[in-house]
């Protein structure tokens, strides 16, 4: 391990110290985007444009914009904002059924044990082979994708919730009714903040199904989207625009998992506080 | 917790009130699809009942030419996930152990692993066309990150005294990997498989549903959309791709259980 001068006593071992913490941080990715920029500009490949041309293209679809915008290009709003848009309001979906239903059943020994079976079947159907089903029922607008992302990502959340209820310490749910606690008391202050750390294990595996389904279902039958501009470009021959899309993807899951983590570090922060030590993904 | 002896009979009943308990479930779920689908909100023609679909899952099961799509999908589903533990667990052991690899190779994985596999769809059909290698090459894109991820992280996290008792008696690293390293690691190993298997599953189907792929369950299930519209075969191959689904994760959720049975003393796996 490498102390890290935290003083301004000797700024020039703090200074190298920043230099080789962010070496060791970013330095192989950067690498890798240099020999793959080498590599690219050598062989001259259509299917891998070097990644100076795919961040040039970036900067002409999404950043090109006038100063009104924000200099946001065409492209943000026709296909980037739709899709985040799609994405969340499927997620959260998920989350207000989910959520609550499997704190529902998992409170009820009976009622999880019954369902189990049929939850677990009705999570390993692929979502990708309901879209035939889903277009038909709901049509091909944003009601059916953002039906689709909510249905596929709808079970970590809710099997998390019933095996994070039930799992609560009965020992603990005893003295709260020993000492008349009422109904909505235990489910606030034992039940709830029992069960967080599995719920928010399941919504951020479900956050990470909802971009999978956000991309399928704009794959299909779409007139917008990130998805829907990736296919575009590949049947256009357009491998530029195709790579933006994929890095732009890349970028967007990336964000929103730090995104979560941020808010899980703070919603988790006493969990962890008092198990001493933070449980790991 | 109780006895250590647990007889036959107990160990019997326990089974039979689960069985018991499965076979109602699922009847209750399927009564409630039927009612739901026989109160004909939608026409049947959209959303056929229940025992349609059923009676159309045993239909496709004894159907040759269908099992031949659900062999094409496992066999793609296969190959695809033994690459990827081919390629990740040695790459995971490797990055562990090392402090300073592990230092500059987690950023990375971090970065890539959020990446939805299935953005890379577009791309695997100009690079492999829309057969079984584009099936594989995808597979084991997606599923080399949960195995890679948790075999680096549970490699790492290794006890450091068991490793540094174990230098002070004179191991030599190979052996400290493979009698310390190796098998504290394993469980973790273990769960990055089984979250991969699942998640394969539905790449698969996928990939062979956008790509309109030669063969597979997700093949079948476009054409027959696209083809009438018969819905009841779509859901009946949709439940077939579930039900394989369930039956990889129940075989590997047994091995699991009897292999590292002794790290779930607290409850089940999750």
């Amino acid at each position: 391990m490498n102390r890290k001068p935290t003083s301004w006593a000797h700024p020039i071992a703090y200074a190298l110290g920043m230099v080789k913490s962010f070496a060791t941080r970013f330095g192989l990715g950067i690498a890798l985007v240099i020999l793959w920029q080498f590599a690219a500009t050598r062989v001259g490949s259509i299917f891998f444009p070097p990644p100076t041309e795919i961040l040039h293209r970036a900067a002409e679809l999404w950043l090109s914009g006038p100063p009104r915008r924000l200099f946001l290009g065409d492209g943000v709003f026709q296909d980037v904002l739709p899709s985040i848009a799609r994405l969340l309001s499927g997620w959260v979906l998920a989350v207000l059924v989910g959520l609550p239903l499997g704190v529902l059943i998992g409170r009820s020994r009976m009622a999880s044990d019954l369902l189990d079976p049929s939850l677990q079947f009705l999570r390993a159907v692929p979502g990708p082979a309901l879209i035939p089903i889903f277009i038909i029922l709901l049509g091909t607008e944003s009601t059916m994708r953002v039906a689709l992302i909510a249905f596929g990502s709808v079970w970590p959340i809710l099997l998390n919730a019933i095996e994070g209820t039930r799992a609560v310490d009965p020992l603990q749910l005893e003295t709260a009714r020993a000492f008349r606690l009422p109904r909505h008391a235990r489910l606030w202050r034992i039940v709830l903040p029992a069960a967080r750390p599995k719920i928010f294990a399941g919504m951020r595996v479900s956050l990470a199904l909802a971009i999978i389904l956000m991309v399928v279902s704009e794959l299909v039958a779409s007139t917008n989207g990130i998805g829907y501009r990736i296919q575009n470009s590949q049947i256009m021959f357009l491998l530029t625009d195709m790579w933006c899309g994929i890095v732009l993807l890349a970028l967007l899951g990336c964000a929103l998992n730090w995104l979560f983590i941020k808010v899980e570090n703070r919603a988790l922060a006493w969990h962890r506080g008092a198990r001493g030590r933070g449980a790991a993904s | 917790m109780s006895g250590r002896i647990v007889d036959a009979d107990r160990k019997y009943a326990a089974f039979a009130a689960t069985a018991a308990r499965v076979v109602a479930g699922v009847l209750i779920f399927f009564l409630a699809a039927e009612v739901v689908t026989r109160l004909e909100i939608v026409p049947p023609i959209y959303l056929p009942r229940a025992s349609t679909v059923l009676y159309r899952m045993f239909a496709l099961l004894q159907d040759p030419s269908f099992l031949r799509q659900v062999l094409a999908t496992l066999q793609a589903w296969g190959v695809g996930l033994t690459l990827a533990i081919l390629i990740s667990v040695p790459l995971g052991v490797l990055i562990g152990t090392s402090e300073p690899a592990y230092k500059m190779v987690s950023p990375i994985i971090e970065f890539m692993r959020p990446i939805p596999s299935v953005a890379l769809i577009p791309l695997g059909i100009l690079l492999w066309g829309q057969g079984f290698p584009m099936k594989v090459i995808l597979v084991a894109y997606a599923t080399t990150w949960p195995i890679l991820f948790n075999t680096v992280y549970g490699v790492h996290d290794v006890d450091p005294i068991a490793i540094q008792t174990a230098r002070c008696f004179g191991l030599r690293p190979a052996a400290v990997l493979r009698n310390i390293s190796l098998p504290s690691a394993a469980p973790f190993i273990f769960t990055g498989i089984r979250i991969s298997a699942s998640i394969g599953l539905i790449v698969v189907v996928g990939a062979e549903l956008l790509a309109s792929a030669d063969s597979g369950i997700g093949s079948y299930i476009l054409f027959v959309s696209s083809s009438g519209g018969q819905m009841d075969s779509v859901l009946a191959g949709a439940a077939i791709a579930g039900l394989v689904g369930v039956a990889i994760n129940a075989i590997l959720a047994r091995i699991d259980r009897r292999l590292f049975g002794w790290r779930y003393l607290g409850g089940a796996p999750a």
